[in-house]
């Protein structure tokens, strides 16, 4: 019912989302979000995403089961990729299944905003000027409250 | 106990994870022996506002108390998604 998966390697997001829609069968309603590391003042070279992996893996599981609860899914799934990843890549993709649409795009909503806050990832960028810590916006803490 | 950093907090401190025989009743009371200890200590401890911390990889608060923790970690606010 539930797919978590933590990994340095790329993924397929069709290939996931395809199998995913399997599982899902009888569910009515699928919705998927992808993220991909985004060049945003150019110069990105790389993006390199560190993680807390004793905590990682059951933080992400916490949050799927509230989902899971909250709006009344039949499917859940999860993947966060950390490690080096060139500009365009697939950072991590949440996908949904419930039996009607408006719980699976609340639910998904409600994966990204709290992956975004609360799953132990940090994003570094390294560009042609040097490196920086992706530094959180108070708008991400902002947005928890609304769940 | 064991004690990790993550992120800039790692950076600055210069290393992931060490071991600490402690006496600090909370994590405040830890922050406080870790700042004495070496000015990138103080560096990476100066502002706890813009740090958070888990004991036994849970989020928690730093007035928490950590007696019986096996593991406490520091970072920045995530940045996951």
């Amino acid at each position: 019912m539930t797919r978590v998966s933590v990994q340095t390697d790329a993924f397929d997001a069709g290939a996931e989302l395809n199998a995913f829609t399997v599982r899902a069968a009888g569910a009515g309603a699928v919705v998927s979000f992808s993220g991909l590391v985004r060049d945003v003042d150019g110069g990105l070279r790389h993006m390199e995403i560190e993680h807390y992996p004793g905590m990682t893996g059951r933080a992400i599981e916490e949050m799927v089961e509230t989902a899971i609860d909250r709006f009344a899914l039949t499917e859940a799934m999860v993947i966060h990729r950390h490690g080096r990843l060139a500009p365009g890549e697939s950072i991590m993709m949440v996908a949904t299944a419930a039996p009607h649409r408006a719980d699976a795009f609340a639910a998904a909503e409600y994966l990204m905003d709290y992956l975004k806050s609360r799953a132990p990832f940090w994003k570094k960028e390294v560009t042609d000027r040097g490196e920086a810590w992706v530094e959180s916006k108070d708008a991400d803490e902002d947005a928890l409250s609304r769940w | 106990m064991d004690v990790l950093y993550f992120a800039w907090v790692r950076e600055r401190i210069g290393l992931p994870k060490e071991r600490i025989e402690t006496r600090a009743r909370t994590v405040a009371e830890l922050v406080e022996e870790l700042r004495a200890k070496e000015e990138r200590y103080a560096a990476a401890f100066a502002d706890v506002s813009a740090l958070r911390v888990a004991i036994d990889q849970e989020l928690a608060e730093f007035d928490a108390p950590i007696e019986g923790a096996r593991e406490v970690a520091f970072f920045p606010p995530m940045t996951g998604g």
